[in-house]
């Protein structure tokens, strides 16, 4: 099959899902919503001393980030398994990671994205220091796809039972942990004025064999939830 | 020409719940024939529709189509694949032309306005472009078998794909499968109620209800 039709396939999965987003317009608002509540719910809970929160900072963006994410990624598969479109993709002369490629790249547009776009206002509120910025927003932008490319092997383990959410996020929970120490780590550098090109190289490497292994894996995961 | 045994099924066993629906079950089906699969409520139709669509293995035993495996070349069967289940992939929240649009772009069929005058012979004029889920059950199912107008598939699987439909779209879908059969093609499908258009080449399998 021509390369073009590839394209054709990967875009029309992709769109069809970013579309339902935004006729469904909670699954974008929600998970900006609650990373907006939780990093203004800090301030009132520890106090509002600027250094203390400055300190805090990484930790509280890159915790709320993570929570976020968690909070759509069981619909990520769940109406396509409930309607049958998942059997459709099966049944697809094209390899099932590919689609799989477009809706992980569509979760990550509307819910990590925002995230990424809004992280410099919610870092204002949380005094974080303007050099500490630039690697906010940047682990964010490497790291938010890392965590919507792990969440959805849990989530494609976990769509054909009933009540799958708390089991994925048991499944998925320990895999986030290294993103959010190199993540934080790296704001943490920045903010001392040190390079933190290490930690961003670690999660870029992170994400590189995300993007390779993981539509495999969550392909497999999912025919294994279809049959 | 006619190419004998488009399908094979070779001494299928399916198991569930440890209850057996059916053990060594063997068939054929040449280009040009229909199988129509009758059986009680939980004799295991759907099961075998899945397991021939290759999205359940069998416990034992292989499907061949063209005289390869189905699970060795799985791309190169769905490419001649149509499977419709009771699930029939239809989003309630696109539109008609929609979903039509996304199902045609999966399963690397060209996209064209064809796809509109088809909704519209399928009695779905000026309903293209709401969703899907405001459309009654039978409207919703005439949406999904557009693609029995617009696929190149040569092995038809179908669910009973006669659920909602009234007595019109009945017809009109059996025309189809005449014209899928005359092109060579084959179809398996499951139904309830006994065909209304006369084929020529319909085999009929029972299953039981097995203890």
């Amino acid at each position: 099959m021509a390369q073009h039709s590839y394209w054709q396939l990967f875009s029309s999965v992709y769109s069809k899902d970013v579309t339902l987003a935004f006729r469904q317009r909670s699954e974008i608002v929600n998970p900006l919503l609650f990373f907006l509540i939780v990093i203004t719910l800090f301030p009132l809970a520890i106090g509002p001393e600027p250094a203390l929160l400055a300190r805090m900072a990484p930790g509280i963006i890159w915790v709320a980030a993570l929570l976020s994410t968690m909070l759509g990624l069981d619909k990520i598969f769940r109406d396509d398994f409930n309607d049958g479109s998942l059997e459709q993709l099966i049944a697809s002369p094209y390899p099932l990671s590919l689609s799989v490629l477009a809706k992980v790249s569509a979760h990550w547009t509307t819910t990590g994205l925002p995230m990424v776009i809004m992280a410099p206002v919610f870092a204002l509120l949380m005094n974080l220091e303007a050099q500490a910025l630039g690697a906010t927003v940047l682990t964010l932008l490497i790291g938010t796809p890392l965590l919507s490319f792990i969440g959805a092997i849990g989530a494609a383990l976990t769509v054909g039972l009933q009540k799958g959410g708390i089991l994925m996020s048991l499944l998925v929970l320990p895999l986030y942990i290294p993103v959010l120490i190199f993540a934080t780590s790296a704001i943490d550098t920045s903010s001392m004025a040190l390079a933190y090109g290490g930690q961003l190289a670690i999660l870029g490497a992170m994400l590189a064999i995300a993007c390779v292994c993981a539509p495999i894996a969550i392909s497999s995961a999912l025919k294994v939830s279809v049959s | 020409m006619r190419i004998t045994n488009l399908l094979e099924i070779k001494s299928v066993t399916c198991t569930k719940q440890e209850r057996c629906l059916f053990e060594s079950l063997s068939f054929s089906l040449e280009a040009g024939q229909i199988m129509q699969i009758e059986g009680p409520n939980g004799a295991g139709k759907t099961s075998l529709l899945r397991i021939i669509a290759g999205f359940a293995r069998p416990d034992e035993g292989e499907i061949f189509f063209d005289k390869k495996s189905i699970r060795q070349y799985y791309d190169e069967f769905a490419a001649q694949l149509l499977f419709i289940g009771h699930k029939t992939g239809v989003n309630g929240q696109l539109s008609a032309y929609e979903n039509v649009c996304h199902w045609l772009c999966v399963h690397g069929c060209k996209v064209d306005k064809q796809a509109y005058d088809l909704l519209a012979d399928l009695g779905l004029v000026g309903l293209e472009d709401v969703p899907v889920r405001t459309l009654s059950a039978g409207q919703q199912r005439r949406v999904a078998l557009v693609r029995l107008w617009l696929n190149n598939a040569r092995l038809w699987i179908l669910d009973e794909p006669f659920t909602a439909l009234d007595k019109k779209g009945v017809a009109l879908l059996q025309a189809q499968f005449k014209k899928h059969l005359e092109q060579g093609g084959a179809i398996l499908l499951t139904t309830h109620q006994d065909l209304t258009t006369h084929f020529d080449e319909l085999k009929t399998l029972v299953l039981e209800y097995q203890f």
